[in-house]
């Protein structure tokens, strides 16, 4: 048997799990659509937590792009203070935080590529679903039960397969959706212990160094300027400061 | 003939061409066979834009069962396992 006889028998299989029998075969009409019904609610609920799940990586992504603008920024500010081991770091962490957001990106085509597929699957379940329902009100009013039953069979046929596909299909999605939510966590978590730069984190170890940096430079323009102050003075400066007004 | 495309929809296609899709899913078996991922993938493409191609697509409103069903594009042959193991119709 090839591959195609294989799906054909998986899937026919699945399709004939999804019908619900009753005693009165118009019931079973009502019943299976009942359940066509709330697959179609599946489906819908499938789509919206695919977005969801989309959104969120979409949140992630404007996160660390806030981390490259900052990192660079630092790389910038640490050369001008030419201080190039503090930017090198800054730009290895920088290019760490663009292969996650390379990631992060595939991540979402993903999502979006199952999104477009599930939107099209309810298209077409409603379009089965709501011919069912025209095929259904016609058998129920023209036919006894017993003449129902062969009327029943050619309605079943193409909506329960049509049923079975979609539910790979939300099965599908929801496992990918699964697999987005573990590595959307793992990212959270690398955000908050600070192994990548989280912007909202506040300060962190560089931007710690290069306030030393702007600390010192600080301190050594005041001196200037005090020592030109009393250079320049007319009072005669005080003995307290004699000594300490060394420059270095 | 109607052969359904998982995910993809229903295609109505003549005795000829429906005899060329199992040729080439003979092909599509053996890489499974051999476990050929890049054969299985490009044997499938070829099946199922062959059934696009040779086939007229049925109305989404149309309550017809399929005669063959395929799975649809990008299923991989860790996918198509994946799918037929529950039913253990793939012995590993």
């Amino acid at each position: 048997m090839g591959l195609m006889g294989r799906f054909t028998t998986i899937v026919k299989a699945k399709a004939s799990k999804a019908l619900d029998k009753a005693e009165d075969p118009r019931e079973t009409l009502d019943y299976s659509y009942e359940k066509q019904l709330e697959l179609l609610q599946k489906v819908r609920r499938g789509v919206a937590d695919v977005a969801t799940s989309k959104k969120r990586l979409e949140l992630q992504a404007a996160k660390l792009e806030q981390s490259v603008e900052k990192l660079d920024g630092q790389a910038r500010q640490a050369l001008g203070a030419n201080r190039e081991d503090l930017a090198r770091v800054a730009l290895e962490r920088k290019k760490g935080v663009q292969l996650q957001l390379q990631s992060i990106d595939e991540q979402r085509a993903t999502l979006q590529a199952e999104q477009d597929k599930l939107v099209l699957a309810e298209q077409r379940l409603t379009a089965k679903v709501e011919a069912f329902r025209t095929r259904k009100e016609t058998i129920k009013a023209q036919y006894t039960a017993a003449e129902a039953q062969t009327k029943i069979g050619e309605a079943f046929s193409g909506v329960s397969e049509e049923m079975a596909d979609v539910g790979m299909a939300i099965e599908r999605a929801e496992s990918k959706t699964e697999t987005m939510r573990a590595r959307a966590g793992a990212i959270d978590e690398l955000l908050e212990s600070g192994a990548l730069t989280d912007v909202t984190d506040g300060r962190d170890s560089i931007d710690r160094e290069l306030d030393q940096l702007s600390v010192s430079s600080g301190v050594d323009a005041e001196l200037e300027r005090l020592r030109g102050e009393i250079g320049a003075g007319s009072s005669p400066a005080p003995d307290q400061i004699e000594g300490g007004g060394k420059a270095s | 003939m109607i052969v359904r495309i998982l995910g993809e929809g229903q295609y109505k296609l003549d005795d000829a061409a429906f005899a060329a899709v199992h040729a080439i899913d003979d092909r599509v078996q053996e890489a499974a066979d051999a476990g050929d991922d890049a054969a299985f993938a490009a044997a499938l493409t070829e099946l199922v834009d062959t059934v696009i191609a040779t086939g007229e697509p049925l109305p989404a409103d149309d309550l017809h069962a399929s005669d063959a069903i395929v799975p649809g594009h990008g299923t991989t042959l860790a996918d198509a396992r994946e799918l037929l193991s529950s039913e253990g119709l793939i012995p590993n």
